[in-house]
């Protein structure tokens, strides 16, 4: 590891301070979040959760650079983003940011480890290795075998883990889900936890927004919000987990 | 009645919710019905002026030129069998005419005062010609801008100048100031600028206007009496016999040539070729029209697929609602369908009377004919056809997606799901190789096959159409033919500038179209980490290689369309030229696309991402 590297691995890879943001104008004017101050460690699961429409997608948005604050900073690992041109907000999610979403968004046309690849190919890497890294990461989800399968031929749990070996393809700093598991149903949700549990002992740092508790539970930290602000915050005891699939309720 | 009622409804509220669309499809369509109407008017348009010249100016039924000075080849004609009518010989002497600032070949005739039995030419302004007083065909006085009361010089012609050389360097002598004692039309010769030649006597000069002067004054042009030929009118029992008249008398078109030029051979030329060189012109004309007519409505047929292509990107929803509260998979398909078809009434509607307009335009060249304005008709049959013609194109360019629509799931229309996109292995292994702008962009076009080959289809007609204009612009630009290339010219630039214009709608239609329909994609992309300009640079990349293609196809295609609208020409443009069309396109496509590309990629990542789960 380099000397950069290792300071910037000694910044929380997030912060923001008082970060804003408002849709609309006049009487119609929304406040989707209202001065969040927020700071995740290198190598921290926080986990979010909350009501509809609490502000939680949008804070997401925010720490990955995909919308600008009305006000407040966003700062990752040390660099303040949230002034920077779409240019250099497009690189720093190229290398620093994974995303997770919902609704999984393969592209439709890609096999499984083409969707992998993606990332690696847009960072300029060669195709051999782009290629390397997205079978590496499909056998580490477990789907080496449904590697030439067209989303529209996989599982709804078997998208959403090559969306997460996607999100891993250039090694982000952090890995920002959203309702990782909002589209899946019992099993389908057990392997993608098991998958997020995997990535957090290997010190990965992970931000993921939820409704679900079960998910929540196996983060370090839980935040709580309400209206756009953080209302509680909660630091969990790993320890006491044991095993995931009995803390959460999930039988397989 | 209700169902009918409820199409009608939502077709107009649709189309009244987009004006700008629906204002395009009108011209994408219009500007094909108009074309096609002009073609059509034009078919024929020259048969009944002509008629009615003949019978004005008791048209000859044979004209026949040669050396009349000997009476007994005189009365070899005017005794044949056959025959019952006859003017002349009168003489005809070939002139250099300076008017206005022009200075053209001249065939002059000289005339009695006094009116002939055949070939009266009837004056449309002015009176006839007198002693020092000229009258001009109507055609040859318009193109010269004279009329009665004006001046023209008449010099001598020097005999030894060759065809071809520019007029002004062949005139002998100062030459003599005539005034314009009237403008008339003949049934004689062609009119301008088809070479109006009495009896074919112009002998190579092109654009040779025909101009009748007394006998006298057309004598003292001559710089040799004993040259001077004659032309001598007949008028037949039966005007039908006059091909096999002149066909019987006329020496062997291959045969020996004359053995001594003081005693040429008679020439005789019967009305039907008259009437056929009359026509000439417009021939040309109404071909390129007609040909113009069938690329522009091709090239509709694309537009209108494009811009349905996009909208139904665009309405899944509303297709998705319709369904959902019980419409029928007909009833979205006839919905969608009425749209289109009643702008295509309007199209044809606006075709036909534009085109009836304007044909008057087209004609000037049969000025020289009696009539000939007032004779262009939208008949029955012609506004049968552009109607159809438009209809077609509306229904072929909505069938498939409107069938598609109605046939589209409702819960994933109302989710508001794309339609799945097309894969193409081979290609997205190879543009894994690629910069990423040219990976997005081969990627981008590889979704949609369909819409290459409109886009293909669009650019290589385009500038098939291009091409032939420079061909046109070479012809008049080598000197050959100068008025009727002119003319030409002119219709092939009014349609190819009607092309690049609904070419250009189409590239923008087509870039829009993809960057709605990749929007999802290209929000994921730079979610992934591709830059605005990366996303922006494929979007156009993917018109670009369409654009390439079908430039490098233009190009036969214009080749081959040349071949179509004159058969006669040679002329072909500077291989520079054609060279040049290809990355002249793919700049101005690239150009054009910028901007659908540039905002296609520059909307925001988030709301597009999230609006999936909505």
């Amino acid at each position: 590891m380099s000397a950069d590297e290792s300071t910037l691995r000694a910044e929380p890879v997030l912060r923001t301070r008082g970060l804003a943001m408002h849709y609309g104008q006049g009487a119609g004017l929304v406040h989707a979040l209202e001065g969040v101050e927020l700071e995740v460690a290198n190598g921290e699961t926080l986990a979010v959760m909350g009501p509809s429409g609490c502000g939680k997608s949008t804070l997401l948005h925010l720490l990955g650079g995909l919308e600008r604050p009305s006000e407040g900073e966003v700062w990752v690992a040390g660099r303040r983003i949230d002034r920077l041109s779409e240019k250099a907000l497009a690189r720093l999610r190229r290398h620093a940011i994974g995303f997770v979403f919902q609704a999984f968004h393969l592209m439709d046309e890609l096999t499984a480890l083409e969707n992998v690849e993606l990332p690696a190919l847009l960072a300029g890497h060669s195709p051999g290795a782009a290629r390397r890294r997205a079978s590496e990461l499909l056998e580490q989800v477990g789907l080496n075998d449904r590697a030439g399968h067209l989303p529209s031929a996989l599982s709804g749990g078997q998208r959403q883990r090559v969306a997460i070996a996607r999100a891993l393809s250039n090694e982000p700093l952090v890995v920002l889900a959203d309702e990782p598991t909002g589209n899946l149903d019992s099993a389908a949700t057990l392997d993608v936890l098991r998958l997020l549990d995997s990535l957090r002992a290997a010190g990965q740092s992970l931000l993921i927004v939820t409704h679900d508790e079960r998910i929540a539970a196996t983060a370090d930290r839980l935040i709580t919000m309400r209206d756009g602000a953080f209302v509680e915050e909660t630091r969990l005891t790993r320890g006491t987990t044991g095993s995931l699939g009995d803390l959460v309720g999930l039988e397989r | 009645m209700g169902r009918a009622l409820l199409v009608g409804r939502l077709a107009a509220r649709d189309l009244r919710r987009r004006p700008g669309e629906a204002l395009l499809l009108l011209l994408a369509i219009a500007a094909a019905t108009t074309v096609l109407t002009l073609g059509l008017v034009l078919h024929g348009v020259l048969d009944k002026p002509f008629e009615r010249t003949r019978a004005a100016t008791a048209g000859p039924d044979v004209a026949a030129a040669g050396a009349f000075s000997d009476a007994t080849k005189v009365r070899a004609l005017t005794g044949a069998a056959g025959v019952v009518a006859h003017s002349g010989p009168y003489p005809v002497v070939a002139a250099v005419l300076e008017a206005n600032g022009h200075t053209v070949v001249a065939q002059t005739e000289g005339r009695d005062t006094a009116k002939a039995a055949v070939d009266q030419p009837k004056p449309t302004k002015g009176g006839w010609v007198r002693p020092g007083g000229v009258v001009l065909e109507a055609a040859f006085a318009e193109a010269l801008g004279v009329g009665p009361g004006d001046r023209v010089v008449m010099k001598p012609l020097d005999a030894r100048g060759a065809p071809g050389q520019p007029p002004s360097t062949r005139a002998r002598g100062p030459g003599r100031s005539f005034r314009v004692a009237g403008v008339a039309v003949t049934a004689a010769a062609p009119p301008y600028p088809e070479a109006a030649c009495l009896a074919n006597l112009c002998q190579g000069d092109a654009d040779t206007g025909l101009v009748w002067l007394t006998r006298a004054d057309a004598l003292a042009l001559a710089p040799d009496k004993h040259d001077v030929l004659s032309v001598l009118n007949l008028k037949l029992a039966d005007p039908a016999a006059a091909l096999a008249f002149a066909a019987h008398r006329n020496p062997p078109r291959n045969g020996p040539a004359p053995t001594s030029a003081s005693d040429p051979p008679t020439i005789l030329q019967p009305w039907q070729e008259i009437r056929d060189g009359s026509a000439n012109i417009v021939r040309n004309q109404r071909r390129a029209l007609l040909t113009g007519a069938w690329l522009l409505a091709l090239l509709a047929v694309a537009s209108v697929a494009v811009l349905v292509g996009g909208r139904m990107a665009d309405q899944i929803r509303r297709v998705g609602l319709l369904k959902a509260v019980g419409g029928t998979p007909a009833l979205v398909a006839a919905v969608l369908l009425a749209e289109y078809l009643v702008v295509a009434l309007v199209a044809a509607a606006t075709g036909l009377a534009v085109g009836w307009l304007t044909a008057p335009l087209l004609t000037d060249a049969s000025a020289g004919l009696l009539g000939s304005a007032g004779a262009r008709t939208v008949t029955l049959s012609t506004a049968a056809i552009v109607t159809a013609v438009a209809l077609a194109v509306a229904v072929a360019a909505t069938l498939v997606p409107a069938i598609r629509a109605s046939r589209t799931s409702t819960v994933l229309a109302l989710a508001d799901a794309a339609r799945p996109p097309r894969r193409s292995g081979r290609l997205i292994a190879i543009s894994a190789r690629l910069p990423v702008a040219l990976l997005r962009g081969l990627r981008v076009a590889a979704r949609r096959p369909r819409r290459v080959v409109l886009a293909i289809a669009s650019i290589a007609i385009t500038v098939s159409g291009i091409v032939a204009a420079l061909s046109a612009h070479a012809d008049l630009a080598s000197g050959a033919n100068d008025a009727r290339a002119h003319q030409l010219n002119q219709v092939l630039l009014v349609i190819t500038i009607t092309l690049v214009a609904l070419a250009a709608v189409n590239a923008i239609f087509v870039s829009w179209a993809t960057a709605l329909d990749t929007k999802h994609s290209s929000a994921l992309s730079r979610a992934l980490g591709a830059t605005p300009q990366q996303v922006s640079v494929g979007l156009s990349a993917a018109q670009v290689l369409p654009a390439l293609a079908g430039a490098i196809l233009g190009i036969p295609g214009g080749i081959a369309l040349i071949g179509i609208v004159d058969p006669d020409k040679t002329t072909m443009p500077p291989l520079w030229q054609l060279v040049a069309v290809v990355p002249a396109t793919v700049i101005v496509v690239a150009a054009l696309t910028a901007i659908p590309a540039r905002s296609g990629a520059r909307r925001p990542v988030a709301e597009i991402l999230q609006s999936e789960l909505a």
